[in-house]
This record gives structure tokens, C-alpha cells and sequence, in this order.
């Protein structure tokens, strides 16, 4: 009876445990298909080496906005993983008392600002003043967005890292900021790659706080003081244009920037991974 | 036979909790220490003040002073990290660092204090420490291979001579066989004796067989004070401390 009841739990549990992983998957699974299904037709050559083409011309590619979209995270990670990997190392490392808890409470609630505002943010203290749009302004306000992700997800990967590892370093004689350094950043690495990358593909599909900082861009940019494309905007510009050959592009551009990020998660993590395998 | 370390009234606490409580006691040069006592009584505490590590702990406190060849460890203008390289120390768990191949574990002292020296150079330190170890012959054909990726008694042995590389003059041992079997016992006491050639070693074991296998002087403590020190044949055959007596005897502890 007992050994009985004890199987069917065990089967219950586990096909429970199935039924939940593929649930997460689906979505992901199904929004690719539908992409591949309605984009896929309108990719071609053209479409990453052209300009978008004028309203009522067939053809054309987004181009500038491929390049623009690649700009704006590379401009993001300049101001937001230094200082988020850093701010994560102090919370997790110093970050015991009040000061600790404040910044942390801070980063919380930053994280949950919406977009929006901090675009409207980063229109006010760069925008206004600089009386452009520009891409210093689209890459400041999704650099903002990812310190928050980059500083919690460093903490907790260097929160991870055993005692035992830092007092082995420094009983060889090796400073203290050497350890933290060169021993406890290196041991939480995995972790810290993968935090970053979440906020990558976290900024690079947001739209809300490029419309007044970046703007968009239907040629190329000319510096990065001027407005420039970018693929979400791109995208929602086709999207809610009324004509059926900018929704074929838009489905297009969707799931060129599905496979941006999925192809930078990729070579990031082959990249990065250690000569050294970690025993589990 | 001179003296390596002299601990002259040493106190050390954990925030308002006092661990040890005057300790006087020398450790003779290139003989090998033994620190044994019941589990809580400040053994760990005490090796852990002869090189500074016990002040890492947050809200750890320490007065009293520790000699080195003649010189305080805690006197004014003494950086830790200096003290810390003269006086290594290999902890209870085998700790590898798990990102770095046996060769990087081996040459983490030289590297991570930004010693730059040529590749072979670095080689020689590396095989001289193994060797020390008596860890080379086993891996030398995988010094790639990862630092975790070996046994338990392997790993620990692995530690020893990282500590080695950087070449101390003292090193303490933190009880570094509890966690290992029989076999890797033996080869790490093995290894303590070969190494007395060359350096003072300071170990603290839970096992009075190991001190009396592996100590020239054992010292007893209790309940954070230092109950009896003196050769280790003397003390386990003829203790003058009644404590002394029925803790080896296995009365208590």
C-alpha cells in the first residue's frame, strides 16, 4: 500500500513537472514558429543591406536599423555593466548595513519603473539640454534599465561564491581587493554572464524608451548626437502603419531581433565559457 | 632550538564573545606543532591569529601579540598581507579554487599578487610545489585539467602546495585530514613529516593518534585557555594537568 501510493505520488509529481516545463516553453516555441511563418518571406539580402524604402515602394530593408539596435546595446553596456557589476560587488561584499539596504531597495524599485519613464527620464537630462534626440540618449536610457538586473544578479552570484574560496586567497598573502578581483568575480562569472545577458535581451526589444530619446531614423545616422533607428521602433512604426507591405516587414524585423538575441546569448556563452569546467 | 613564533598574552574575541583567553606559548623552528583540544575551544581561533586571519571575520578582535623571528604580526605599521604570505595556511576542506586548473591552483599565490614572471619560471614553481606535495607524480599529466576534478585527499594536497608555491616559513594546518579517508590521512601525514625539514608546521587536529603520529610538541587547550604545552611524548605519556590527563585518556571531549 505504502510503496504503492508512494509511486503514483512519484509519477504525479513528475509528469506535473513536465506539464509545467513544457507550458514555459510553448510560448517561446510558438511565438518563434509565428514569427518564422510571417517574416520569414520578406527576409532577403536586401533587407539587411537596404534602407527602408519610401511609403508605396515594395522592397527596401532595415538595414540602419539592424546596425542602430546593435549601437544602442553597445552604448547601453558602456555605462550599464561597469557600473551595475560594480554596484552588485559592493552590495554582496560590503553591503551589510543600512547604506546596503537602501541601494538595494533603490535597485528594486528602479527595476520596476516602467520603461516609459525612464525615457522620459533620459529626454529630460539629455535630450532637452542637447536640443536632440540622439543615441547617447536611446543607449543612457537602456543602460538605465539594465543596472538594476546587472547589479541584483551580480550580488547574488557573488553572494554564492563560498567563504572558504575568499580566505583561501587571502591566506596567500593576496590583498583583499586582489581576492575580490581576481577569485570571487572569476568564481561567479557563469552567473554574472547570464544576468547580463538577460538585461541585453531585456533592452533590446524595448521600444518605449527609444520613441523620445533615440527616435528612430529612416536613413542612416550621422553621428551618435543625431536621432537613430533602431529595430523595436522600426517595428512598431511598420506595425501600425496601414499597409500590408510594412507588416510583412515588421514580422520581418521581429524576428531578425528574435535571432539578434538569440545568437548573442549563443556566442556570449560559448565565448565566455571557461577552459576550466566547473565539477558538478 | 630557536624559537619561530612566540604568542605573548593573546586574547581574541568574537564580538563580545571571548575565544581565547591569554595565551602564552612558543613554537619552535622546524618542528612540527600539534594544537589539540575539545571541538570549541579556540583551536582554530588561535592558528587563525598567528597569520591574521581570525581579524577577516566581521566583528572579530584580537590583543596580545605574536612573535615572528622577534617581530609583532600585529604591531603598528604591519600589513596582514605580508604576515599572511610568511605564514601560510591550509584550511579544513580542501578549498581549490574551482575556475583554475591544477597549474593555475598551484601558481594562484605568484599570479594573483601579480608576480610577472616568464612561463617556464612559473613551471618551476609550479612542479617544485607539487613535488613538495607529493602530488606531482599523480597529475603531472593533467596539470589542465580542473582544480576540483581530483580526489578529496588529492585536492587537499594540491592546497598544500599552493600554500607552498609562495614559498612561507610557517605553515598552520587546520585540521586538513577531517575531511579525508584513511588512505589520504596517512599520505598528508606522511607529507607533514617531509616537510618539518623545511618549515615550522602548526597543526590542529581533533585526533589525538595524529598529533602523537605527526607532532614534536603538543599543545592542550580548553575552553579557550592553553592548558599544557610541552614535547608530545611527555605530554601524552606523563601530563602534569589533571584536564590534560583525562581529555587524552578520553574521560571527556
Amino acid at each position: 500500500m505504502g510503496y504503492q501510493r508512494r509511486r503514483l505520488t512519484n509519477v504525479a509529481a513528475q509528469a506535473t513537472a513536465i506539464a509545467c516545463t513544457v507550458a514555459v516553453l510553448l510560448p517561446l516555441v510558438l511565438i518563434f514558429g509565428y514569427l518564422l511563418t510571417k517574416g520569414v518571406t520578406s527576409l532577403n539580402l536586401d533587407f539587411f543591406t537596404h534602407l527602408p524604402k519610401p511609403v508605396g515602394e515594395p522592397g527596401g530593408g532595415m538595414a540602419n536599423a539592424i546596425v542602430g539596435t546593435l549601437i544602442l546595446i553597445g552604448l547601453a553596456c558602456v555605462l550599464g555593466l561597469p557600473v551595475g557589476v560594480f554596484t552588485g560587488l559592493y552590495l554582496a561584499e560590503f553591503g551589510k548595513g543600512r547604506f546596503g539596504w537602501m541601494v538595494r531597495f533603490c535597485a528594486d524599485v528602479l527595476n520596476g519603473v516602467p520603461s516609459i519613464v525612464i525615457g522620459i527620464y533620459a529626454y529630460t537630462l539629455l535630450v532637452l539640454p542637447l536640443k536632440s534626440f540622439s543615441a547617447y540618449a536611446g543607449g543612457f536610457a537602456l543602460g538605465v534599465i539594465m543596472l538594476p538586473i546587472v547589479a541584483r544578479t551580480t550580488e547574488e552570484m557573488v553572494r554564492l561564491v563560498p567563504n572558504t574560496l575568499r580566505e583561501a586567497s587571502l591566506a596567500l598573502g593576496v590583498p583583499s581587493w586582489r581576492t575580490t578581483l581576481r577569485v570571487v568575480l572569476r568564481t561567479a562569472r557563469a552567473g554574472i554572464i547570464t544576468g547580463i545577458m538577460l538585461s541585453i535581451a531585456r533592452v533590446a526589444g524595448e521600444t518605449a524608451p527609444l520613441l523620445f530619446t533615440a527616435f528612430g531614423n529612416q536613413f542612416w545616422h550621422h553621428g551618435l548626437r543625431g536621432p537613430i533607428s533602431s529595430l523595436p521602433v522600426q517595428i512598431y512604426t511598420y506595425a501600425i502603419s496601414p499597409f500590408d507591405d510594412w507588416h510583412r516587414q515588421a514580422f520581418a524585423g521581429a524576428l531578425v531581433l528574435l535571432l539578434l538575441i538569440f545568437l548573442t546569448s549563443l556566442s556570449v556563452r560559448l565565448l565566455t565559457r571557461g577552459k576550466v569546467h566547473v565539477a558538478r | 632550538m630557536a624559537n619561530k613564533l612566540e604568542v605573548v598574552g593573546l586574547n581574541a574575541w568574537f564580538g563580545s564573545n571571548q575565544a581565547l583567553k591569554d595565551i602564552n606559548l612558543i613554537i619552535p623552528d622546524g618542528a612540527v606543532t600539534a594544537i589539540i583540544g575539545p571541538s570549541g575551544c579556540g583551536k582554530s581561533t588561535f592558528i587563525r591569529c598567528l597569520n591574521r586571519m581570525h581579524e577577516v571575520v566581521p566583528g572579530a578582535r584580537v590583543s596580545g601579540q605574536v612573535l615572528l623571528d622577534g617581530a609583532n604580526i600585529y604591531g603598528p605599521g604591519i600589513d596582514p598581507v605580508q604576515v599572511r604570505a610568511k605564514v601560510g595556511m591550509v584550511f579544513q576542506r580542501p578549498n581549490p579554487f574551482p575556475t583554475m586548473s591544477i597549474f593555475d591552483n598551484a601558481a594562484a599565490g605568484l599570479r594573483l599578487n601579480g608576480v610577472r614572471q616568464s612561463r617556464s619560471s612559473l613551471a618551476k614553481v609550479v612542479e617544485r610545489s607539487l613535488r613538495q606535495a607529493a602530488l606531482w607524480d599523480e597529475v603531472k599529466d593533467s596539470l589542465h585539467a580542473s582544480g576540483v576534478s581530483i580526489s578529496g585527499g588529492q585536492q587537499q594536497r594540491l592546497c598544500i602546495a599552493r600554500a607552498l608555491a609562495v614559498e612561507p616559513e610557517v605553515i598552520l594546518m587546520d585540521e586538513p585530514c577531517s575531511a579525508l579517508d584513511p588512505i589520504a590521512t596517512t599520505k598528508i601525514e606522511a607529507l607533514i613529516y617531509e616537510l618539518k625539514q623545511k618549515y615550522t608546521i602548526v597543526i590542529v587536529t581533533h585526533s589525538m593518534q595524529q598529533a602523537a603520529r605527526v607532532s614534536d610538541f603538543t599543545a592542550f587547550m580548553y575552553l579557550g585557555r592553553l592548558v599544557e604545552f610541552g614535547p608530545t611524548d611527555k605530554l601524552f605519556t606523563t601530563p602534569e594537568k589533571k584536564e590534560t590527563e583525562d581529555y587524552i585518556t578520553g574521560r571527556f571531549g
